[in-house]
């Protein structure tokens, strides 16, 4: 068998280059980036606190109202139990915030918080932002979820 | 090995992965588009929610007394109108006029009322939180029913009284009350209204809740029948090559494709009613002549201040079960003119469009999504995306697939 001549392998390589551009630019419009960091803890954005979220059930369902629990302990890994925990979130790529205005209903013990009222009306990416007051300071922490 | 081979390599494997990858063949779904059709199937209609703010909302005496008031034009001021003047039984619940006509022309159209049970909240603007609350509305606005308060309490007891004593207790006492009063009614009604006890008013306004308790019963069992689509989609579902008109063409695979790909219809016409329940502006024109309609903005607070809503003294629910009016967004610019997202369910065969009936075609439709023009007010969510002709009719296409037969959204 004889090997291809350098041409054809180059205009091969533009031929794929162009195709594999399209196809990234179709998951462009569709889909968040592939290098999305989807973990469910992690330091705040000052590295005050440490936060771990989890849905009160799984999976998450489109389109219904439900609750998530966080859990904030200081730096130090002992619980946060006194922090004013609020909450807010959107869809990055649409530009809009959430379709609901979830809150904290009561803080549980051990530095854990219920959060109520979420919903997510479309699929795709999601941010959900948790600003968290206590006497240590004021920060901030970003999740990202996708459905 | 050198690396052109294993690159020609990696090139003829990417290259042959491609048909099944892209779009490009109009009859094969991939395994994310199959997902999707199946979200958007009748088979994925979970049970329908519970409404704690309505006892009788499941009480099959409740609904059957609905069903009699909601046909019943006596439930009116002039004895003329009554819900199903608008919401014909025949045409999908709604009366295909771009702007409804009861006692006299109102500024929205009429909505068909399948699958309401499932939604949330009620009206284009969702000002009411539940069908019992909802249906409290027409009763006394001027332009549809015309009635008022103790009018139709005498004639809960003059026409339904037994039917109404075995489903919610006895009626009070009426005899004392006067024929014509209420809050919402003309000058001389609301000032007899003001006039009577309050535990009198409290009493009435019992009675009132209780009817739309009872018609709530009933359009609870006013569910979306299946479509073309669904008999596809569950041949999507089982695996097996759709039999019958479960059969799309080029064309409807094209739109549901496009549908939920590239025009992002799926983004708010989503899951098995194809629609997300929430409040969009799409900027959708004002019509001349109206007065200025506000959408969500100025609903919220409606729905928030409505003694009949699921916080109120009438309902049933605890005040931890009424998570949509505790969870609401309020305020923000996305609200303004934002309107509920409506099933297009049914939609081929009920023109015309929108809020205030603004496109008289399904072409209008997409062409609006196409253009996607500034909002009156507000900021439109839509980002125009240009279809071609093919796209257009495509899209169309598919919209029928989801058509329902004349007459088949019986109860
Ligand atoms: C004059 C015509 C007319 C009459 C009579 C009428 N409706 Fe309606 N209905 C409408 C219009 C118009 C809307 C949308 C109004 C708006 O958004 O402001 C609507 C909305 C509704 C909705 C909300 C549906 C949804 O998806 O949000 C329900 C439920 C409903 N009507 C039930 C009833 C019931 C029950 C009655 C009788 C008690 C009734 N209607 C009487 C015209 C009418
Ligand atoms: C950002 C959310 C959103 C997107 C995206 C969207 N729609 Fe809509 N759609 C709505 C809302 C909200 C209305 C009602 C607007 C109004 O009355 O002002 C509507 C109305 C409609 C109607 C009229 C139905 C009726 O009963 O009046 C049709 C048909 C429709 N959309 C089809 C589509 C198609 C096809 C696409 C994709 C090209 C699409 N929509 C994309 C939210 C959306």
């Amino acid at each position: 068998m004889k090997w291809p001549s350098r041409r054809v392998v180059l205009l091969a390589a533009a031929l794929l280059a162009i195709i594999a551009i399209g196809m990234a630019a179709m998951h462009l419009v569709a889909r968040p980036p592939d290098d999305l960091d989807l973990a469910r803890s992690k330091s705040s954005a000052n590295g005050i606190y440490a936060v771990s979220i989890e849905p009160e059930a799984e999976p998450v369902e489109q389109g219904k109202l439900h609750s998530w629990l966080v859990s904030v302990t200081m730096a130090d890994g002992s619980p946060a139990t006194d922090a004013i925990v609020s909450i807010d979130g959107g869809m990055p790529e649409h530009g809009h915030g959430l379709p609901t205005a979830p809150q904290v209903t009561g803080p549980l013990p051990d530095g854990r918080y219920r959060i109520e009222g979420v919903r997510f009306n479309m699929g795709g990416w999601w941010e959900l932002r948790f600003s968290i007051l206590s006497p240590a300071g004021d920060d901030e922490v970003v999740f990202n979820i996708v459905l | 090995m050198s690396w052109p081979l294993s690159f020609l390599r990696g090139f003829m494997a990417a290259f042959l992965a491609i048909p099944a990858l892209s779009a490009c063949n109009p009859n094969a779904l991939t395994e994310e588009e199959k997902e999707i059709v199946g979200s958007l199937s009748l088979a994925s209609l979970p049970a329908l929610p519970a409404d704690p703010s309505n006892r009788v909302a499941d009480d099959p005496l409740a609904a059957a007394l609905g069903a009699s008031l909601f046909f019943d034009t006596g439930l009116s001021g002039d004895g003329l109108v009554s819900c199903a003047t608008c919401h014909m039984i025949e045409k999908q619940f709604q009366d295909s006029k771009p702007r409804a006509v009861g006692v006299s022309e109102t500024n929205r159209r009429t909505m068909p009322l399948a699958g309401v049970g499932w939604s949330p909240w009620m009206f284009w603007d969702g000002r009411r939180d539940s069908l019992w609350a909802q249906a409290l509305v027409p009763m006394e606005d001027a332009r549809e029913h015309g009635g008022n308060r103790t009018g139709y309490a005498h004639f809960i007891a003059e026409h339904y009284r037994s039917r109404y004593e075995r489903i919610f207790g006895p009626l009070p006492s009426l005899a004392h009350l006067p024929r014509n009063a209420g809050p919402l009614g003309t000058v001389e009604e609301r000032a007899t209204w003001s006039a009577m006890r309050s535990a009198d008013r409290t009493a009435i306004d019992r009675v009132f809740a209780n009817i739309g308790k009872a018609i709530a019963a009933f359009e609870r069992s006013i569910v979306p029948p299946e479509t073309r689509f669904d008999r596809f989609a569950a041949a999507v579902a089982s695996g097996s090559e759709p039999q019958g008109d479960a059969v799309f063409s080029d064309l409807e695979m094209e739109g549901l494709k496009l549908f939920i790909g590239k025009a992002n219809c799926i983004n708010c016409h989503n899951g098995p009613r194809f629609t997300d329940d929430h409040f969009h502006n799409t900027g959708v024109s004002a019509v001349p002549g109206l007065p200025e309609d506000l959408g969500r903005a100025a609903a919220v607070r409606q729905a928030l201040d409505d003694p009949f809503n699921c916080l109120g003294p009438y309902s049933d629910a605890e005040p931890k079960q009424c998570a949509e009016l505790r969870f609401a967004v309020r305020e923000g610019e996305e609200l303004l003119r934002a309107y509920k997202t409506p099933s297009l369910r049914g939609a081929a065969s009920r023109a015309p469009y929108m809020h205030a009936g603004q496109f008289a075609t399904l072409e209008e439709v997409i062409d609006h999504y196409s253009n996607a023009p500034d909002a009156p007010a507000g900021i439109s969510e839509i980002e125009g995306v240009i279809f071609t002709e093919r796209g257009r009719k495509a899209l169309i296409a598919f919209l029928k697939t989801l058509d329902v037969p004349e007459s088949t959204t019986d109860p």
